[in-house]
């Protein structure tokens, strides 16, 4: 392996020679040099001899310094990787280096707000003023506490400046960017990874019904990722893409060329390794948002572009007629909330068990089951962050959904309860003006679809032999909510309330849930 | 040169502020090692003498999730917000009991009912009463529609319920039914019935 000094010497285009210093057995003799690297080391061209070496009068101290000039360039070299964020939003996709500092990543938030909009930023003494689309941000060095647009926004830890360079710490990303871009920022703090706005591709993976060596990853957005194989595992990493986890990380496939393949997130990536026992290749189709895995003798190149997308998922309510498009086509048709999340736990149904952790696996079985039924679905919360429950009916009303489902857990009392919303009392300041409607009462024009979803999803679970039940309730956001809204809230089987967080229970929840849903499908297309 | 007299005043004053450090550190070891009584469950007011009345109260069951109409006799004040007051009490000191169908949490309290015209109600809980509440969407909605049943059912004329705790706005009552609205009582009339029935 070439030693630094050599490589500084070829950079600068200089010859590189062997160093006597380093080498006293090159002068001369013929005894054999000892195994190991070689130690090269650059000269002036002026200083080297041709066909003569010479001994420096004192080497040691040379040796010493040289030896100390190979230690200081080594250390940058050995250091960890510069960990960077990986930023996706409908703007743009981008990615900015995380800084350590104090024992803790901080991230630019000028850089990181810069692709998104207008920003500016002012340094006065301690404190550091941020204007983003005409919203202000104020931050004072070593002060945990901001404030934007006037309100306080606490910080997970202190505020730095560097250079007039404002850096916050990255974990509070989640709860300071919904204030700047009044819309949900969810960060996966493990994988360095930022999710701006709805931008998140979802996935599904199923073997080909006609092919159980074929298996199909159906996407929500064109993806184009690098393929990398090795013995026994195929590898597909999305550098660029904003995907996100299934509802369960390691996926299970009744074909035995491909029996699993698992989702990983890390260094601002995301990964699918596909376990297989056969080479296989990937074809993309579908404008690449269809990845075909085949083996490879079976699966020619040529026909993978000309081959058809997987068929559409099947309507389990076969009898019910394709959903009628609307005047503006929905991106999503179902929002599903994962409710509680960050300090919010929610109930503790369990000494080790919160409600927001069942909520949030709940809502992945749910969005992968709506998903397998052709239902396009948004998980509100898709990591453990916390959304204001105003921020949670707004977001849901933006994206013109559908149908809005809440999820909570319960410890107490058995089954499945859905609601509807319980309105306030809403007296004439608070009738809808125009086309404004009463931010209180904003459901009540829905509430007959809210009712018949209810009524559709309550019938499926009971199809499950799952105890169920429908009320009203005063549980916000769903009076907020301008679309057919509903809350799930699901209690252990039996009086075990470990079995909220098996994967079964949710999965048969979440199968009835969307079963439902799909019943009633064209009814809520039909709504404008 | 220091005095002597004045050497030796300044040594005495010293060791006495030494003394009365080491005293006070003591006593504030002590201080904090005696248990303080998180909530004081005493009463704090006379009890209502008078007659009695039949009221109804509406009693959650957690276990099967469900409000049941119960007749109680209690003593009625003759004002109507005294009534007011008293009814909820006799509720929440159902739900205190140790054999509660519906536990409360220790020290939980009706402040206060304000009766405002035209219709509207407004019920003032202790801290206690909410912090320590269990959380739930079906075990917070009994809490509250109990209370607002109750107190509709014996108090004619309530339209609309706002419930606050320690005389605050409180966003929810433990992370689930919403506090921030006013009620409306005939819909929590309907909400009763349907908790009435097991579906």
């Amino acid at each position: 392996m070439p030693s630094i000094s050599r490589r500084v010497g070829e950079a600068l285009g200089h010859p590189v020679v062997p160093s006597p210093a380093a080498h006293p057995c090159s002068c001369g003799d013929n005894r054999p040099r000892p195994s190991g690297p070689r130690v090269l080391v650059w000269r002036k061209p002026s200083a080297v001899r041709p066909g003569k070496a010479r001994h420096p009068r004192y080497p040691w101290p040379r040796l010493f310094f040289l030896l100390s000039i190979l230690l200081f360039l080594s250390v940058p070299l050995r250091a960890a990787p510069e960990k960077h964020l990986a930023v996706y939003s409908t703007v743009a996709n981008y990615s900015l280096p995380i800084v350590q500092r104090q024992g803790r990543d901080y991230i630019g938030l000028l850089e990181l707000l810069e692709p998104l909009g207008t920003v500016s930023a002012k340094a006065d003494g301690l404190h550091w003023r941020l204007r983003y689309n005409n919203i202000l941000g104020e931050f004072t060095v070593d002060k945990t506490r901001a404030r934007v647009q006037g309100r306080d926004a606490d910080l997970s830890a202190k505020f730095l400046m560097e250079n007039g360079r404002g850096l916050v710490p990255l974990a509070s990303l989640n709860s300071l960017l919904p204030r700047f871009l009044s819309g949900p920022a969810n960060l996966h703090e493990e994988s360095d990874r930022l999710f701006i706005g709805n931008v998140a591709t979802h996935f599904t993976a199923s073997v080909a019904p006609d092919d159980p060596s074929h298996l199909v990853f159906q996407f929500t957005a064109p993806v184009n990722p690098s393929v990398a194989t090795e013995p026994g595992k195929l590898h597909l990493t999305f550098n660029h893409e904003p995907l996100t986890a299934p509802a369960s990380p390691t996926l299970t496939f009744a074909s035995k060329t491909i029996p699993t393949a698992a989702y990983s997130e890390g260094n601002g990536a995301a990964e699918i390794t596909v376990t297989t026992n056969v080479p296989l290749m990937a074809g993309f189709s579908n404008d690449g948002r269809t990845i075909t895995l085949a083996p490879a003798k079976s699966l020619p190149a040529a026909t993978v572009a000309s081959k058809p997308a997987m068929p559409a998922p099947q309507n389990v309510q076969g009898a019910q007629s394709p959903p009628t498009p609307s005047s503006t086509p929905r991106r999503y048709f179902a929002i599903v909330d994962a409710s509680h999340g960050g300090a919010d736990r929610g109930e503790a149904l369990s000494p080790t068990l919160a409600e927001k952790d069942v909520t949030l696996a709940f809502a992945r079985h749910l969005r992968q089951e709506l998903e397998s039924r052709g239902i396009t679905t948004l998980v509100l919360r898709d990591s453990d962050a916390n959304l204001s429950l105003d921020d949670r009916a707004f977001f849901a009303n933006t994206t013109h959904a559908a149908v809005y489902i809440a999820l909570h857990a319960a410890s107490s009392g058995h089954g499945v309860r859905i609601y509807t919303a319980l309105l306030p009392y809403a007296d004439a300041t608070d009738d809808d003006r125009g086309p404004f409607r009463s931010w209180p009462t904003a459901q009540a024009s829905s509430i007959p679809m809210s009712l018949v979803a209810a009524s559709s999803v309550a019938e499926a679970l009971k199809r499950e032999e799952i105890t169920v039940r429908t009320l009203t309730a005063p549980l916000r956001p769903l009076n907020n909510i301008v679309t057919a809204a509903i809350a799930v809230e699901v209690a252990p089987p039996a009086s075990d309330v470990s079995a909220l967080a098996a994967p079964d229970y949710q999965q048969l929840i979440a199968g009835a849930v969307a079963n439902g849903i799909a019943a009633i499908r064209a009814q809520l297309a039909a709504v404008p | 040169m220091i005095p002597r007299h004045f050497f030796i005043a300044l040594s005495i004053l010293l060791a006495t502020v030494l003394g009365m450090s080491i005293y006070v550190w003591h006593m504030r070891g002590r201080a904090a090692a005696t248990p303080v009584p998180s909530v004081n469950s005493g009463p704090v007011v006379a009890p209502v003498a008078g007659n009695t009345e039949r009221v109804t109260l509406f009693v959650a069951y957690d276990d099967i999730g469900i409000l049941r109409a119960q007749a109680a006799q209690i003593p009625m004040p003759s004002v109507r917000q005294q009534r007011a007051e008293e009814v909820l009490r006799a509720l929440i000191a159902l739900y205190l009991d140790k054999s509660s169908p519906h536990p409360l949490p220790p020290g939980s309290d009706i402040r206060s009912v304000y009766l405002v015209d035209p219709g509207l109600a407004v019920i003032d809980v202790n801290a206690a009463f909410a912090d320590g509440h269990r959380s739930g969407v079906l075990a917070e909605e009994l809490t509250v529609a109990s209370l607002i049943q109750t107190l509709s059912a014996n108090i004619p004329g309530i339209l609309k319920v706002k419930i606050l705790v320690e005389g605050k706005q409180r966003e929810t009552l433990a992370g689930h039914a919403d506090l921030s609205n006013f009620f409306d009582v005939s819909a929590v009339n309907q909400l009763a019935s349907q908790l009435q029935s097991i579906q």
